[in-house]
């Protein structure tokens, strides 16, 4: 299926997610922090990217940033784990050219209706 | 599909127990007249990670919490607010408490409710103090969200230009769109009124708007959702078909229809090409790239008992000695088919480059066990914080060595009697600051936890520049107590040891820090059962330092191998001070049926390890005894063994695991072999002697 | 000696069945619950250990692990006999609040595994002078002869024996 790269400091987080898309069949790679996850950006072009906001050495927000400078990934829907409070933080996403976001708490369920929406 | 959750729950408490410490350590190197922005952003994350964490996995109470806890901080971060030292003790009891709600939720218990929700009290309470807090963004829903129609909609969606540049694809939303209410009540119009003249038109962006013609009786939020995440840069209209337009509807031009039709169902990841000739990899778009900045990590820590993190590198350099072991071995594997001794200088060599591989790979698998003796030590600055506050007195903890590694067992043993020597010297080591100043000191005092190696040793130290061991006090005491004749006297060196003898505690009120009935001389047993020892030094006005020797590791022991009857026993070498022929005419007996030997100027009492384990006829005496001289608990044992034999690494297994716990011994190993052997609980035996005897030999040996 | 195979006579039926492995020893026919048990082995000599009451008859190196082995003729009573190359010992294994527990019984056969019902087991006849009925969780008719199905977490249960000891006790405050 699809190959997605995984971001997030919270390594509970982060298995919990790509055991879910693995078990749906996709293809993950994880990262811990916006800085490792640009670096495998680099080596491979992604379906899709999902990635947390808050994470030490580069957040979520610079992540997206960072992504959309890479000619692969101008056009790469980058999903953001957000939480519900976080009203502005969707907004800093959407700017930075996040495509769109998930609410956190979330459930493998919901997740997956979400990853179907974004990748068809 | 369904995923069990719960698999994912003990690492969820791992990491949130090592993100508590993260924030308790940063909470207390805090000053609230100076907040640095980057430690309340990595305390803030630390609660923002086990709010997701506990949301996700259905831990409610814990999210709840922390979500207060989050919100205060998010202020302070976001500079709303100021931080103050109540807000620190606030957050730092909020540690805890989180600590504790983790913890009985880890162990399968109902977390306290109660404490969690006075302390959420005292945040909520804080944060309605504050006049500016209702700036939260508060999510916008549609007001109009019922106008629910059971003809369907017409919607105007008018997207930004750069919407492409987001990852989102008009044409996507219309799929989720047409899954929603069915291929046959969509129709989608292109409107192609914005499109720009062709010199003018930037291939990436996005000219196109839609009218999307929805027949059915859908709610109006359900079709929002498809565009929520557009929704606040573009621009959507909702019409509601009245009845009368309904039919209207297909007579729409048809072949836009269908050609807006099969744009839809094109599986095509560029579906607009249309429009958009080429998607040129020419970066036009020159928004300021924000330079990564990949600041030094905020070191982990963790106090997960029953895992270990191994460094990638440390397991490489495992799996390459692995390797190497396989090499060797395939190699004296073909030697041994068809060996005859023309090639025993082959074997000798194969045989020793066998012997090195293993103790490499031992070695190795040791050090993964080490670690830093900093998650020991994490754990005194809040202790000396809370404690300084409670008796009022102003201490500067000092930690040197923090990064001196020694074994994961051991460094779990230690945590007790270090707390306790640490207490001690907080409770009667240090003055008051009142007593401080009139002596000519600073007001505050310092104590200082210092780690180093030592050959195969770590040496720790607990150091406090305090008032000193009261010598006249603790010998006072000690007669007193019969623990010394009156007439005897003392070295200070003699006097200090005291502390550590049963039974001794100075402490003129039994305060609530460290007169908890637990003395020295536990402390001094604990560390002994590690096989290591305690001494303290000091020196009157000016402090003591406590002065813990252990082994770095406790999985391996050098041990010296004896016989008793037909069973070999293991003493641990480094309690071993010498072996010496036993001669029957340097025995004297004591009372009962103690015997005591002169060794030099010492009386050592003597033990029969036949005798102790009931192993031999009591006809049947020794040919030709040994005896191996030995000190556990500072006294000196004589042991009488039958033989000595080699002396030999070993491996400690535990015979509790499956047994019990067995006096006078330690633990057993396995022999090359393959057989079992125990080892000699040094300080065990010593302990059980006859107490007349023990007196006898220490009256003489100060004599 | 290698671990013996353990076949299947039954097919487990019902959740109210339990598989036992049944032992000999004096002609007496006894059972274990067959989830308990680890496997099967041959006596092997063991290592002495201080002190320990005399059904213990040491430790064993079970693949590096420190297995003591209980020779269940002396824990019951019974007559000794000499080992031989036929004397087995059954490695059983319970869960503890603190793990598990592994330990070997000496026995003088194994005998066969049957499946059997709880609802068809007697409670053991009372018999307060009889130290053994501690451990004997009921009895059972299996073909005409009585099988004596024994509790194996009171059986590897040795924690609470009082024995005589050269020392005195002395514990850690710590402790």
């Amino acid at each position: 299926m699809a190959s997605i790269l995984a971001v997030d400091d919270s390594a509970s987080m982060r298995q919990m997610v790509s055991f879910t898309l693995r078990g749906a069949g996709h293809d993950v790679q994880e990262a811990c922090d916006g800085v490792q996850a640009l670096e495998f950006a680099g080596q491979k072009k992604y379906d899709l990217v999902l990635s947390d906001v808050n994470m030490p050495n580069m957040n979520g927000i610079e992540l997206v940033k960072e992504l959309r400078q890479l000619a692969d990934y101008k056009f790469v829907p980058v999903l953001m784990l957000t939480t519900e409070s976080a009203g502005d933080v969707k907004a800093q996403g959407k700017q930075a050219g996040a495509t769109g976001w998930i609410v956190k708490p979330f459930n493998p369920e919901q997740l997956l209706s979400t990853i179907k929406r974004v990748l068809g | 599909m369904s995923i069990d959750l719960s698999q994912f729950h003990q690492i969820f408490f791992e990491e949130s127990f090592e993100g508590l410490d993260v924030m308790e350590s940063q909470l207390l190197d805090l000053q609230p007249q100076e907040v640095d922005a980057e430690s309340v952003n990595t305390i803030f994350r630390a609660a923002h990670s086990i709010k997701g964490g506990a949301g996700t996995f259905g831990f409610m109470q814990v999210s709840e919490f922390t979500h207060v806890v989050e919100t205060l901080l998010d202020e302070i971060r976001s500079g709303t607010r100021s931080m103050q030292r109540n807000y620190i003790d606030l957050f730092l009891q909020s540690v805890d408490c989180l600590r504790a709600m983790l913890g009985s939720l880890q162990s399968g218990s109902e977390p306290d409710g109660e404490r969690a929700a006075t302390l959420k009290a005292s945040f909520e309470k804080i944060l309605q103090q504050s006049a500016d807090s209702d700036s939260q963004v508060t999510e916008e829903k549609p007001t109009v969200a019922d106008e629910g129609c059971s003809n369907g909609w017409r919607i105007t969606f008018r997207p930004a230009e750069d919407i492409l540049q987001t990852g989102n694809e008009p044409f996507r939303m219309f799929r989720e769109l047409q899954e929603l209410v069915g291929a046959d009540n969509l129709t989608v119009i292109p409107l192609t009124d914005n499109l720009p003249e062709f010199t003018s038109l930037h291939p990436e962006n996005c000219y196109l708007s839609w009218v999307l013609e929805v027949r059915s009786d859908v709610n109006r939020d359900d079709i929002a959702a498809v565009f929520e995440w557009v929704a606040d840069d573009c621009d959507i209209d909702y019409q509601p078909l009245s009845v009368a337009a309904a039919p209207d509807i297909p007579t729409a031009d048809t072949a836009v229809t269908e050609m807006a039709e099969s744009a839809v169902s094109t599986d095509s990841t560029e579906p607009v090409s249309a429009v958009i000739p080429d998607k040129v990899s020419e970066a036009l778009s020159a928004s300021a790239a924000q330079q990564a900045k990949p600041a030094a990590r905020t070191a982990g820590k963790s106090n997960e008992p029953s895992s270990i993190r191994v460094s990638i590198d440390k397991v490489d350099s495992l799996i390459n000695m692995v390797g190497e072991l396989v090499i060797t071995q395939s190699m004296l594997g073909q030697l041994g088919q068809d060996f005859d001794m023309s090639r025993l200088a082959r074997l000798q060599e194969g045989l020793t480059q066998l012997e090195q591989n293993t103790r490499e790979l031992q070695e190795s698998v040791m050090k993964i066990r080490m670690m830093p003796i900093s998650f020991a030590f994490s754990r005194f600055p809040r202790l000396v914080r809370d404690l300084g506050g409670q008796l009022g007195k102003q201490v500067n903890l000092v930690m040197l060595g923090e990064n001196t590694e020694l074994d994961k067992t051991v460094m779990e043993k230690i945590g007790d009697p270090l707390v306790h020597l640490v207490r001690n010297s907080l409770d009667h080591g240090l003055e008051t600051t009142e007593q401080r100043l009139a002596a000519g000191k600073p007001g505050e005092g310092t104590i200082t936890l210092n780690a180093y190696h030592q050959g195969g040793n770590i040496v720790i130290e607990v150091k406090d520049d305090g008032a000193g061991l009261n010598e006249e006090r603790i010998l006072n005491k000690a007669r007193q107590k019969g623990l010394v004749p009156e007439t005897q006297e003392l070295s200070s060196e003699e006097i200090h040891q005291l502390i550590f003898l049963p039974g001794f505690s100075t402490a003129d009120v039994v305060s609530d820090i460290s007169g908890r009935g637990v003395g020295m001389d536990v402390v001094r047993r604990n560390i002994a059962e590690l096989n290591g020892s305690i001494e303290v030094k000091s020196k009157r006005g000016k402090g003591s330092t406590f002065i813990i020797r252990l082994p770095l590791t406790l999985a391996i022991l050098d041990g010296q191998l004896v016989k008793v009857k037909d069973e070999t026993y293991i003493f641990p070498l480094v309690s071993i001070v010498e072996s010496i022929q036993l001669q029957k005419r340097s025995l004297n007996h004591v009372t009962g049926s103690q015997y005591v030997m002169k060794l030099r100027d010492e009386y050592i009492p003597i033990v029969r390890l036949d005798e102790l384990f009931n192993l031999r006829a009591s006809d049947d005496e020794f040919e030709n005894p040994m005896l191996v001289v030995v000190e556990g608990d500072n006294e000196k044992v004589g042991i009488v063994v039958d033989d000595l034999l080699g002396q030999q690494q070993v491996v400690i297994k535990s015979l509790e695991q499956n047994y019990k716990r067995v006096t006078g011994i330690s633990g057993a190993t396995i022999l090359g072999d393959g057989t079992v052997a125990l080892i000699i609980d040094v300080s065990d035996v010593g302990k059980n002697l006859d107490k007349s005897a023990k007196g006898q030999s220490r009256s003489d040996q100060a004599a | 000696m290698d671990a013996l195979a353990i076949e299947e006579k039954k097919e487990p039926g019902s959740s109210d069945d339990q598989q036992y492995l049944t032992f000999m020893m004096s002609d007496e026919e006894y059972g274990v619950d067959i989830l308990a048990v680890q496997e099967i082995r041959g006596w092997e000599e063991s290592t002495l250990i201080p002190n320990a009451p005399d059904y213990i008859r040491g430790v064993i190196n079970l693949r590096g692990t420190i297995v003591p082995i209980m020779d269940l003729r002396i824990r019951f009573g019974l007559k000794r006999v000499e080992y031989s190359p036929v004397t087995v010992v059954i490695i059983l294994k319970v869960e503890r609040e603190n793990g598990e527990r592994v330990m070997g019984i000496v026995v003088d056969a194994v005998s066969d595994v049957y499946t059997i019902a709880d609802a068809s087991t007697r409670k053991p006849p009372e018999l307060t002078e009889d130290k053994n009925s501690g451990f004997i969780k009921g009895l059972v008719n299996v073909n005409e002869k009585m099988v004596i199905l024994l509790d194996v977490d009171d059986l590897l249960n040795i924690s609470e024996d009082k024995y005589h000891s050269g020392f005195t006790d002395n514990q850690s405050l710590f402790n």
